[in-house]
């Protein structure tokens, strides 16, 4: 069967788009739910790690002996238990889960110990002696691309310049994305804006800090609890580390508290697994939130130019952006699509923009939620905004006028299909916040974002059980309310009710390799799959009654959880029902079950757009949000609620990031906030209700129109907020978080200026 | 480590006394049992003070009322009589924490958990709140100012603790308020707070005021200055202008990661008018 496009999109669905109870519910508010720490075996060890205090410093010598001798100590592994990988992918993932020549940032790992009990573990820790030669670090950006600046790693040279460089660079690589001739366009520009922008590190702030529980006996099979994103991944990335065969090693996703895109690697996983193997016992570790806050993945920093030009009459002529993100103590910096969709909601004749990626002695960062785009979408709408407001035009006007529809050539490349950008600017303009009137010292913000969304390798497995009720079993952990997804699309595709189905997250041994969980891929990609394994099914349920009627299996059809006759020439059958169908399974062949694999393609891009009001208190500089409307294309909503959620999550998480959100580094290069208290996210009573206006632009890539919803909710918030403030404060504020004191600050320069 | 729960003061105090090593009191634990997690604190014992009837009370008294070292804010907030009296420093102890905390955090436990940021001590200093201090063979009646020496430092002996805590009876025509800058709503440490305390005569006159400052120091700051500006006039704009600057003025805040000195000194004052333009409507309300 193949997948069906245009013409079924338009079908009308039973139970696609209705609200039906999620069925993690209960478990989660009664507790009942098992999360990463809720695992336990019998003789399990606690495993802590020792980290480095220093943010830059070689590693001389680490002495474990006095911890070993510590009675209940059963394991200690350093950088000696650990081989560096062949396997290129893995070598900074070695070397980030374990410091080997030197330590390269506050909070990384030098040594883990596993002992009876946490308080042994704990003094284990202090027992080893760890000696450092202190070497000059660099935690900002800016400065770490300054000649002179102390040099990460030896050796590394910039990728991606037109002359080879000479020198070792903390610069990793130069991206260069764009078409047309920007100089030339800046010329035909009437105004031209350039400005320059920073935003502070954040941390994705997920309120379950990661944990696992490792079991790997002398045999080198082995088991592993954790919460992660992706599970795969996980076991992928230890069995490489351990020199496992991946096949020996299981591992299993628990309930996760929240990841977003923060659990899409590893920290404590191969060090727990490390820990078992050596004493032969499981190990659980959990982290504590200040390790998690200075030893997982915060997002970049970044320091960005950009520069766009426009007529009188308010067509862009131009448009140019530089960026510059640190990513953390490794490549990788989200900067290439920071860069990539810097431009992309724009239809533009001349563009170019240039991403740095830049390493510092930050942790490694780790994805989080559209990486890189919401920093790019501050500073590019921040100015966008401003020449609305030059050109004395209406800023969702300014907009509308320039954005990018069907056929418009991407400024990161590709042609784009149907797209929803427009809609939610048209949309935006009717809606009844963007009329509502605005009170002393108060400001309102607009601005959009865009992002590309993932598919990506996905196997999922429908059984039909004995009662004919069924289990669906997919390999993506469930972290945005895909179960509820999957079950409804199953559900609706077997024509069977919603509470028939049962999904689960299945462990490694159970499916083929699954993708992690990100890139707003699950609904998307899993969900295709469940769909076509419900077909599959489907076929095979079709054929049994075709035995047992004695006609041909394309002589009967699939309608509304029934097996029918396909037409008056087929036979006179009574149909039969899923339950009927599997009832007497064993005796027409065995067991039934639909299956699916696919490196699935065709995720359709998605736009937003964001409406936001916000007031400044003039004498402080403290913001408060007052009113946040999201309207974003789903595709397809399968279940509102959870793309509502989504709506609201990113905006709120965007709230947190504009306003109060900072990894704050000391002089010492230490950082200074490892915690909920000084790591401000917003808590219930900072925000308003967030407002959600889902559109459908139906994805032509899926056979139900959906597109991924969890990314692009973050993309606009930092400049919609950005623009609302400035417009409240009477001044344009470009360096994120807006706290009070920068705020403060801003105003009162303006006033004295 | 030892945990004990006794039922009078008498005992309480002698299990101080009597303590091997460390001793300390456990009244909500909101700030002791934050530190025993994150490893700063360790005691020997722990002395619960919650059982002790004499501590969980609030109680009218000729010169005031008494609030019990073990008596939670939120049921301060819910005493009808305390939250019209000194509605600043209700206020103050409504401030702390979130609706959780607030079913467990002591006045007590805020002062002498030594926080150069408490919440509720400027608010308690600005009518002259007495702190109970009983020990092994005395009790004393202590200002509340007297109490903190500096950040995490305390004036109480090892074998002393607090019983209860006096809010004086107020003067006719009087108000107080205390305002705390944070840059959330809840859930955080004060950047800056102000308490101010002040009495009217018949006409509408300041006859005394006390300005109190917090989160800007070592230690709560009495600003006198401040207090001198609004003593003698009818607390208008300019004597509440020149309020706000003695205030900015007598700060002496440190730059760290929750505010740098510049803004904490502007912001302490600007708390400090609007916290003295509360107490003046109040003062004005009560009979
Ligand atoms: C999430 C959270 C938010 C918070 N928010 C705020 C806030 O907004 N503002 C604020 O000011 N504080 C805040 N705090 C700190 C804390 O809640 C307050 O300081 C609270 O008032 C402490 O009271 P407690 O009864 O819980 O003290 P405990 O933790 O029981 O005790 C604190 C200290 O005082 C000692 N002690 C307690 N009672 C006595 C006594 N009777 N005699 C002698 N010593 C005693 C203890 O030994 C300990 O050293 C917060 C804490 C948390 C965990």
């Amino acid at each position: 069967m193949s997948l069906q496009t245009e013409t079924e999109t338009k079908r009308s669905f039973n139970q696609i788009g209705t609200r039906p109870v999620r069925p993690d519910g209960i478990d989660k508010v009664t507790g009942r739910a098992r999360f990463g720490a809720d695992m336990e075996m019998p003789g399990m060890l606690h495993g802590l790690v020792l980290r480095s205090p220093h943010p830059h410093a070689k590693v001389k010598s680490i002495d474990i002996s006095r911890a070993a001798k510590l009675a209940g100590v059963k394991a200690i592994v350093t950088r000696d238990d650990f081989k560096m990988p062949k396997d290129k992918d893995l070598v900074d993932i070695c070397a980030n889960i374990m410091a080997r020549d030197k330590v390269l940032y506050d909070g990384h790992a030098v040594a883990a110990v596993a002992a009876t009990t946490k308080a042994i573990a704990r003094e284990a820790l202090k027992r080893i002696k760890v000696e450092y030669e202190i070497l000059p670090h660099v935690t900002d950006v800016d400065e770490a691309m300054k000649p002179g600046a102390p040099i990460l790693h030896k050796g590394m040279r910039t990728g991606g310049m037109d002359t080879k460089p000479r020198k070792d660079s903390n610069v990793v690589k130069r991206y260069k994305f764009g078409h047309g001739d920007v100089e030339k366009g800046f010329k035909q520009a009437d105004i031209v804006i350039e400005r320059s922008f920073k935003t502070a590190a954040t941390h994705q702030g997920y309120i379950e800090p990661h944990a696992c529980l490792a079991s790997i006996g002398p045999d080198g099979q082995g088991d592993l609890w954790v919460c992660t994103q992706g599970h795969y991944m996980v076991r992928n990335v230890c069995a490489g580390l351990l020199g496992l065969d991946v096949s020996q090693l299981r591992v299993t996703a628990s309930e996760i508290g929240g990841g977003f895109g923060g659990k899409t690697t590893v920290f404590i996983e191969p060090l727990a697994l490390a820990l078992s193997r050596k004493a032969n016992r499981p190990v659980k570790m959990v982290m504590s939130r200040d390790e998690v806050f200075r030893a997982t993945g915060p997002t970049s920093s970044t320091s960005m130019d950009v520069k766009i030009g426009a007529t009188k009459d308010g067509r862009i002529t131009a448009a140019h952006a530089e960026l510059r993100f640190q990513g953390g103590a490794f490549a990788g910096s989200p900067v290439s699509m920071g860069a990539m969709t810097a431009f992309a909601c724009y239809d533009l004749k001349n563009v170019q923009s240039i991403g740095y990626d830049v390493v510092t002695n930050r942790p490694k960062q780790a994805a989080y939620r559209a990486p890189g785009a919401p920093m790019a979408a501050f500073a590019v709408e921040s100015v966008i905004d401003e020449l609305a407001s030059k050109l004395g035009m209406d800023g969702l006007e300014f907009r509308i006028l320039n954005a990018a529809g069907e056929g418009t050539k991407s400024s990161y490349g590709p042609t784009f299909g149907p797209i929803g950008l427009k809609t939610t600017l048209e949309k935006a303009k009717s809606h009844a916040h963007n009329k509502a009137k605005l009170g002393k010292n108060q400001g309102r913000g607009i601005a959009c974002g865009f992002w590309f969304n993932f598919a990506g390798n996905t196997c999922v497995s429908l059984n039909l059980q004995l009662d004919g009720t069924i289990a669906l079993s997919v390999g993506t952990p469930d972290i945005g309310g895909s179960r509820a997804s999957m079950s409804l699309m199953a559900a609706e595709e077997l024509g069977v009710p919603y509470d028939k189905v049962r999904t689960i997250v299945a462990d490694t041994a159970s499916l083929g390799y699954n993708d992690v969980t990100d890139g707003s891929r699950t609904t998307f990609a899993a969900g295709l799959a469940t769909i076509e394994a419900a077909r599959d099914a489907i076929g095979k349920m079709c054929g049994r009654a075709a035995k047992v009627w004695g006609i041909p299996a394309d002589a009967v059809k699939w309608e509304n959880g029934y097996a029918k006759p396909a037409g008056p020439n087929a036979g006179a059958f009574k149909p039969m029902s899923m339950a009927e169908i599997a009832a007497i399974a064993h005796k027409t062949g065995g067991p039934i079950a639909g299956h699916y694999e696919i490196n699935a393609d065709g995720a359709g891009v998605s736009f937003a757009t964001h409406i936001v009001d916000s007031e400044v208190d003039p004498e402080t500089g403290r913001v408060t949000i007052l009113r946040y409307t999201v309207l974003q294309d789903a595709g397809k909503a399968i279940h509102p609620d959870y793309v509502e959620g989504q709506y609201q999550g990113g905006a709120v998480q965007g709230i947190g990031w504009a306003i109060n959100e900072e990894y704050i580094y000391g002089e010492d290069g230490r950082l200074q906030n490892a915690g909920f208290l000084d790591y401000r996210i917003p808590v219930a009573s900072d925000l308003p209700m967030i407002d959600t206006v889902i559109l459908e632009i139906p994805n032509p890539g899926h056979p139900y129109g959906v597109r991924g919803v969890g990314e692009t909710s973050i993309v606009p918030p930092l400049a919609a907020i950005a623009n609302s403030v400035s417009n409240a404060a009477g001044v344009r504020l470009t360096e994120l978080p807006m706290s009070p004191p920068k705020v403060l600050k801003a105003i009162g320069e303006h006033n004295r200026a | 480590m030892r945990f004990e729960s006794p039922q009078t003061t008498k005992d309480a105090v002698a299990l101080l006394a009597g303590a091997k090593g460390k001793g300390r009191v456990l009244a909500g634990g909101t700030d002791l049992l934050v530190q025993m997690k994150s490893g700063m604190a360790a005691p020997d014992v722990i002395v619960d003070i919650k059982r002790i009837p004499a501590m969980k009370s609030i109680k009218a008294e000729k010169d005031g009322m008494r609030v019990g070292a073990a008596v939670a804010s939120a049921e301060m907030a819910e005493h009808a009589a305390l939250a019209k009296g000194w509605p600043g420093v209700v206020e103050a102890a409504d401030l702390i924490g979130s609706t959780q905390i607030q079913g467990r955090a002591t006045l007590a436990g805020n002062l002498c958990n030594g926080s150069p940021a408490a919440d509720s001590v400027p608010a308690m200093a600005a009518i002259g709140a007495k702190a109970r201090v009983v020990g092994p063979k005395k009790r004393r009646d202590v200002l509340v100012e007297k109490i903190v020496t500096g950040p995490g430092k305390i004036s109480l002996a090892k074998d002393e603790l607090i019983e209860s805590i006096l809010l004086p009876k107020r003067p006719p025509r009087s108000g107080d308020a205390y305002l705390r800058f944070i840059p959330r709503t809840e859930m955080d440490i004060a950047v800056a707070g102000a308490a101010v305390s002040l009495t009217l005569d018949t006409k509408g006159v300041c006859t005394d005021a006390r300005v109190i400052i917090g989160a800007v120091g070592p230690r709560i700051i009495d600003v006198k200055d401040g207090a001198k500006a609004l003593i003698g006039t009818k607390v208008d704009k300019a004597a509440l202008k020149a309020m706000e600057a003695a205030c900015s003025a007598a700060a002496t805040p440190i730059d760290d990661k929750r505010g740098t000195k510049e803004f904490r000194k502007h912001v302490v004052g600007v708390l400090a008018r609007r916290a003295g333009q509360i107490a003046l409507k109040r003062a004005k309300g009560s009979k």
